[in-house]
């Protein structure tokens, strides 16, 4: 099962990375630099996903009080960071030659931002809370308000008018099919790459935390 | 609903006669505005949106400095743990505890607004200040506002505390999640002082008071699991 998956991303991956430099028609107004948005889609679709994973484990954790749930919310946390700094990086690159800056403090970005900031402080929490059973239940909660507070950080931050691209939904302009080819086969990758790095990650929590079990020393 | 005065009426005792935060919280709000006057050196050419910031900070830093005292105290011969015994449920200790704070901090506010207009307002170009125009609506949002950094404030002050971090911890886990409010109340702030009518901003009002009910309900909640017990 792991080696299938394992296998599946990879394919799925090099194919993306085909598509997106290959396979995808040139966009006209922005060039060969739009092609960064496909991986830009990906990481932060993946991201979004971590984070929906880490308030379910937390609302599973408080009910059901098993570390899985726990170490299942910390690894989708970290992975999500990664994923989501990825996400600003590509975007940055992005904006340069498009909107002419790295950064602006327009809606999508602030609330990108802040998500990047709850995750830096639910690590850092976690780092800093003290004993285990502490740390699962502060971390969970932490993460539960953070998740609630988010959507209301968007719409604070629309308040003002922003100037990030909307693809889809109304007012969108709707994009070529061989565009949208490539968008979702890098969404499905970068989805199977997000489950791959947990499953790992997790094997890896659980190897340490059975090492701490058998009286390893402590850290 | 009596539980909740009750403990609303032990903190505001033990401070009333104590007089530990509030004297501390004033003199630390006077510092800040001194501090904000001196670095922006603000004239008759007045920014109504970095005069609201000015207000806004100084409510917030100086808020947190008291909610991070105001569990601290229940530490002190582990007086948390006895109030954990008595009859009464978690989510009526926070909203006690929500009320005693809001009512503490919202009364240092009520202190430091005559000396803001003072140092900052009275001498702007373009202003007019009417009690229902202007003031009454600005106190509205001071309210408001004040409701919503306290609801989450008061809430990881008691998780703050029993981190190893303690009060370093405060900021981190509040700041974040507090942008809302800081966008929406220096925004309807500094509209009610451009004297923009109240379709202007009764948006950002409505986000303001949507995120009190949301975080009181979600932390009145929750306390039940952050205090499950104080033991570890």
């Amino acid at each position: 099962m792991r080696k299938i998956l394992f296998f599946l991303t990879f394919a799925l991956m090099v194919l993306a990375t085909w598509m997106t430099l290959f396979y995808a028609p040139t966009e006209i107004v922005m060039g060969h630099v739009q092609r960064i948005f496909y991986f830009h889609m990906g990481t932060v679709w993946a991201a979004t996903v971590a984070f929906t994973v880490v308030f379910v484990a937390s609302i599973y954790y408080l009910v059901k009080e098993t570390a899985k749930w726990d170490t299942l919310a910390y690894c989708s946390a970290e992975i999500g960071m990664l994923l989501l700094t990825l996400t600003i990086i590509t975007g940055s690159i992005w904006a340069k030659p498009v909107w002419g800056t790295w950064w602006t403090w327009d809606p999508q970005l602030t609330t990108t931002f802040i998500l990047w900031v709850l995750y830096a402080v639910y690590l850092v929490l976690r780092s800093g809370a003290g004993g285990r059973g502490k740390k699962a239940r502060y971390s969970a909660i932490f993460a539960i308000i953070a998740y609630v507070d988010l959507p209301v950080v968007y719409v604070s931050a629309r308040i003002k008018r922003g100037i990030s691209p909307v693809v889809f939904g109304p007012g969108g302009g709707g994009i070529d099919p061989a565009m949208m080819h490539t968008l979702l086969v890098t969404l499905l990758g970068f989805t199977l790459l997000f489950v791959l790095l947990l499953g790992e990650r997790r094997r890896i929590m659980n190897m340490e935390n059975a090492l701490y079990a058998r009286g390893g020393r402590g850290g | 609903m009596r539980k909740i005065f009750l403990i609303f009426r032990k903190d505001f005792l033990v401070e009333w006669r104590s007089k530990q935060i509030f004297p501390t919280m004033f003199v630390f709000s006077l510092l800040l505005l001194l501090i904000f006057n001196v670095a922006f050196e603000f004239r008759s050419d007045i920014n109504f949106r970095a005069v609201s910031a000015v207000i806004w900070i100084t409510f917030i830093f100086s808020g947190l400095l008291a909610l991070g005292r105001s569990f601290s105290l229940e530490k002190e011969n582990n007086a948390f743990a006895f109030l954990l015994l008595t009859p009464v449920s978690r989510s009526c200790i926070y909203l006690g505890k929500l009320l005693s704070n809001v009512v503490m901090v919202l009364l240092s506010e009520l202190f430091i607004l005559p000396l803001f207009l003072l140092f900052f307002l009275l001498n702007a170009k373009g202003i007019s200040l009417s009690l229902t125009g202007e003031i009454l609506p600005f106190l509205g949002v001071v309210v408001l506002g004040t409701i919503g950094f306290v609801s989450l404030g008061t809430f990881f002050s008691s998780m703050a505390l029993n981190t190893k971090l303690r009060d370093m911890m405060l900021p981190l886990l509040v700041f974040p999640l507090i942008i809302p409010v800081v966008i929406t109340s220096v925004g309807i702030c500094s509209s009610i002082l451009e004297g923009k009518p109240f379709g202007y901003y009764a948006f950002s009002l409505q986000v303001l008071v949507s995120f009190d009910i949301i975080f009181i309900l979600l932390c009145s909640i929750l306390f039940e699991y952050l205090i499950e017990d104080s033991g570890d």
